[in-house]
């Protein structure tokens, strides 16, 4: 039986809430409302996302044949750094905190908004600003240094427009950071009353362990940009190995960011998972507090393990091996939650609904990201598919079949509260296996291409490689296109989709007790919290209480 | 959790100028030693004198003595994150020349 | 603050500016208490960065940063180290002002702090000029007198490029003082509310702070030896 079922009478007149309350540009661009911030973020990183994935398109199109004759070598370089940057920096990092998080955070948590609405606005102003000198530089012939900016390449040699791409993603930064920061003070400081920090969901830990991470880890990828800028427009020769500067030294301040940066994304689609796999399998979370503190465990050892991604850099072998123990250990925490999800689901009461559909697609895809990245954290082998396809692949399962999936999943599950508007489900259900699909068919190939030892970031290949790249761009397209369907079915469902009810799924969660769409103060009265979350039948009430 | 704590306490004009002048006296301490030659330890005495000023700015002027417990984490937390990114950068030049290199002999 | 209101009725004339999602005046407070903490502490990632690869490099090649070091004007460093610290009292004296709601006094200090802080910049401008007149700002018209010259370059790229930053923070800190200052002719101040105040304050000690480090490291390293 589909969740969707549990829907009570939808109302028939739309009554005042935060979408229709003030109409016009100005009501929009000067809001201080939290669910417009919101939506004002979809739209923009919504467009990043198919910028990035254009050039993604052209990648693929180019590896269809083992010669370098689609694009030159130069312009593909340029390619594969501007797909890295701008889903990266102007997608996957801002995509589910700066549309989901700040939705619903203040909702969760019973709040009317964020501790400081008008830096949550000027977030995003600062993320335009950003995408803005990104976007010009892309115009104007792009960068060709890959997403790393790694010097010398990007400080003296580079002909691209490195100082314009590197302003864009230090204001960018900014943005990133602010966000983070307007989230730890909210989480602390504006709770309703009765919920202690255990009562919390889940998707809210996430968010917070996230938000650490933005605060601690951005400033040292700022100031190192700002590094790279100075060096190349005032010649101050920070990582000038004529001076006796050290590129490693680069290396090292840009990975302490980069590699939390990748738990940034992670972390809030682990919080997704958790909300819909309690709300799908009808279900208390197994180990909640196990949960919650694996998400501030992922964030605190991601700080510690950035050397892994420097193994064959001229690092020291000691550090190395430092590295490598500890990117083993980070992976405990994250197979804590694979676990406590399973286990979650173990005799649950399921309902296949499209948001279970990509949960479930993500504990699978983000396990093999997952094992693969333990192969990598092995010094040994890391030595042989460093730079190869593997990594690729290594990444693309987390950042794609989980990040994404979970990214997918939370706009779904979500998708009735924030437009007061049921998406077809069916469609979606047909997309989501689309994406799947496609997803598979384009990445486990680059697996055995990287194993095989084709090399990253190269236009050409030996001919022996190209069955699997055929097969890699196939899927690829099929994954295009799965992407589009939601987008479009989304579109179509503002117009013509069913009226939602305040709660469709049936899940327990403060967001849920409140209309769909929610009025602009979030709640008509200020909810007080009495009890833990995700309780979904009456023995649990009992236990947990 | 408690509200305001350091709003509360207000602090003595005769405190912060007390502050003042032991900042500026360490100050000129930290300049004439510098003229000293105590080799290695140069460096270690002038750290240590930065690192007192410092603290006393923050503890005094920036009221972290009469501030909660979770603003007196976050100061800590701060710090704590620095030393992450240093210490370990630094281990790695530390330690790049323990291993020997093997060299093909003729 | 154009949607606060003042919070009771008992205290109409000097209100607290409540913002409309908060539940009280202590909640706003503290909110606005962690935001500014949370601010610092990414400045300390911030400036600390930089620091990172000062340690390196100072690590790596110790002689050529003591003889670059010995080209810095220590007089004019300790002055400046001073000027600074008076500037963190007076910022302390216009916080505490306010707080014992000897609102006439906010300005004075407010002035004198803004006042030291121009003072700093004009002795850094001074020495920039002085510096590029000698042929030390790294790039093609690096000119050093001595054997150490590629660690020099690598030197005095960081001083420029950890003072410059550090210039940036005071200019931002007066353009804020500025604001302050603004406020508190409009009588917006009051013992009961001067939070933009205190945290002004916070921004502006820390960047006391990271000169506090600043001076010995870049002026101090190589006096001993001569």
């Amino acid at each position: 039986m589909s969740a969707a079922e549990y829907i009570e009478p939808a109302p028939a007149e739309p009554r005042e809430n935060y979408l229709n309350a003030g109409y016009g540009v100005r009501s929009w661009l000067l809001t201080k409302d939290h669910k417009r911030i919101a939506l004002l973020y979809l739209a923009s990183i919504t467009f990043f996302f198919f910028l990035g994935g254009l050039f993604a398109l052209l990648i693929r199109l180019e590896l269809l044949t083992p010669a370098g004759d689609l694009v030159q070598s130069e312009t593909y370089n340029k390619l594969f750094t501007m797909h890295g940057v701008v889903m990266s920096f102007f997608f996957l990092i801002p995509s589910i905190p700066a549309v989901l998080g700040n939705f619903f955070i203040p909702m969760m948590i019973g709040a009317k908004d964020l501790a400081f609405p008008r830096l949550n606005l000027l977030s995003w102003y600062i993320y335009m600003a950003g995408a803005m000198f990104t976007l010009w530089a892309v115009v104007h012939g792009g960068v060709d240094t890959g997403w790393t900016f790694y010097t010398p390449l990007s400080t003296a040699y580079s002909n691209g427009h490195v100082v314009a791409t590197a302003v864009g993603v230090f204001i960018t930064g900014f943005s990133s950071i602010l966000t983070g920061l307007n989230f730890i003070v909210t989480i602390h400081t504006m709770r309703a009353p009765g919920l202690t920090w255990f009562r919390l969901p889940l998707f809210v830990w996430s968010h917070y362990a996230t938000s650490l991470i933005m605060v601690l880890g951005t400033p040292v990828i700022a100031v190192t940009i700002f590094m790279v800028a100075v060096e190349r427009i005032f010649h101050l020769g920070i990582f000038d190995p004529a001076l006796g500067g050290d590129p490693v030294l680069f290396q090292h301040l840009f990975w302490f960011y980069s590699h939390p940066a990748v738990y940034i994304m992670i972390l809030p689609a682990m919080g997704v998972i958790s909300e819909v796999v309690t709300t799908f399998s009808r279900k208390n979370i197994f180990g909640y507090k196990f949960v919650a503190f694996a998400s501030i465990g992922i964030a605190v050892l991601g700080f510690l393990v950035w050397g892994h991604h420097m193994f064959v850099s001229g690092q020291s072998i000691y550090a190395g091996l430092m590295f490598s123990i500890l990117s083993f250990l980070v992976a405990i925490p994250s197979a804590v939650k694979v676990f406590n999800w399973t286990a979650t689901l173990y005799k649950g009461s399921f309902s296949f609904d499209t948001p279970m559909l990509y949960a479930l697609g993500f504990i699978g895809l983000f396990t093999i990201g997952g094992f693969t990245g333990l192969f990598l954290a092995t010094l040994g082998v890391d030595v042989h598919v460093h730079d190869t396809y593997f990594i690729i692949a290594h990444f693309h399962y987390i950042m794609v079949g989980g990040a994404i999936m979970g990214y997918l999943g939370g706009m779904h599950y979500w998708w009735p509260k924030i437009s007061g508007k049921m998406y077809p489900e069916g469609l979606a259900k047909f997309a989501a296996l689309v994406i799947f699909v496609g997803f598979n068919l384009t990445f486990f190939p680059q697996f055995i291409l990287g194993y095989m030892g084709m090399p990253r970031r190269y236009h050409a290949y030996p001919p022996e490689f190209q069955v699997l790249n055929v097969m890699s761009t196939a899927g690829a397209s099929i994954l295009g296109l799965g992407y589009i369907l939601p987008m479009a079915y989304f579109a179509w469902s503002m117009r013509y989709g069913r009226n939602a009810p305040a709660n469709p799924w049936g899940s327990t969660g403060l967001e849920w007790q409140t209309t769909s769409p929610p009025p602009t103060e979030n709640f008509e009265v200020p909810p007080i919290v009495d009890k833990d979350p995700y309780i979904y039948s009456a023995e649990e009430v009992e236990t947990v209480g | 959790m408690a509200h305001g704590a350091n709003a509360d306490h207000i602090v003595s004009a005769k405190s912060y100028i007390a502050v003042f002048v032991v900042l500026l006296v360490m100050t000129a301490t930290t300049t004439a030693v510098s003229f000293v030659n105590l080799g290695p330890w140069n460096t270690v005495v002038a750290l240590a004198i930065a690192f007192f000023k410092a603290a006393l700015v923050a503890l005094i002027f920036m009221h972290v003595r009469w501030s909660t417990r979770l603003t007196q984490i976050v100061v800590v937390g701060g710090i704590f994150w620095l030393m992450i990114l240093m210490v370990l950068t630094f281990s790695d030049f530390a330690t790049r020349g323990w291993l020997p290199v093997y060299r093909m002999t003729p | 603050m154009a949607d606060a209101r003042p919070a009771s009725p008992a205290s109409a004339e000097h209100p607290v500016m409540l913002q409309h999602h908060f539940d009280s005046p202590a909640q706003q407070k503290d909110a606005s208490q962690l935001g500014m903490w949370l601010f610092l502490v990414t400045e300390i990632l911030f400036f600390g960065g930089l620091f990172t690869v000062y340690t390196i490099y100072r690590w790596s090649w110790p002689s050529g940063f003591a003889d670059a070091s010995r080209h810095m004007d220590w007089k004019l460093g300790t002055l400046n180290t001073a000027v600074l610290i008076f500037s963190s009292l007076s910022m302390a004296m216009a916080v505490h002002s306010a707080a014992v709601g000897r609102v006439r006094r906010i300005i004075p200090y407010l002035l004198i702090t803004m006042l030291l802080g121009a003072t700093f910049l004009a002795v850094k401008a001074v020495e920039y000029t002085e510096h590029i007149r000698h042929h030390l700002f790294p790039g093609p018209w690096f000119h050093y007198p001595g054997p150490h010259g590629r660690p020099a370059e690598l030197f005095f790229s960081l001083y420029f490029a950890m003072t410059g930053l550090h210039a940036l923070h005071m200019i931002i800190g007066l353009a804020i003082l500025t604001v302050l200052v603004v406020q508190a002719r409009r009588g917006r101040y009051s013992a009961a509310w001067h939070t933009p105040i205190e945290m002004s304050g916070l921004y502006w000690h820390f960047v006391d702070i990271v000169w506090i480090f600043l001076f010995p490291l870049l002026y101090l390293i190589g006096r001993h030896i001569h």
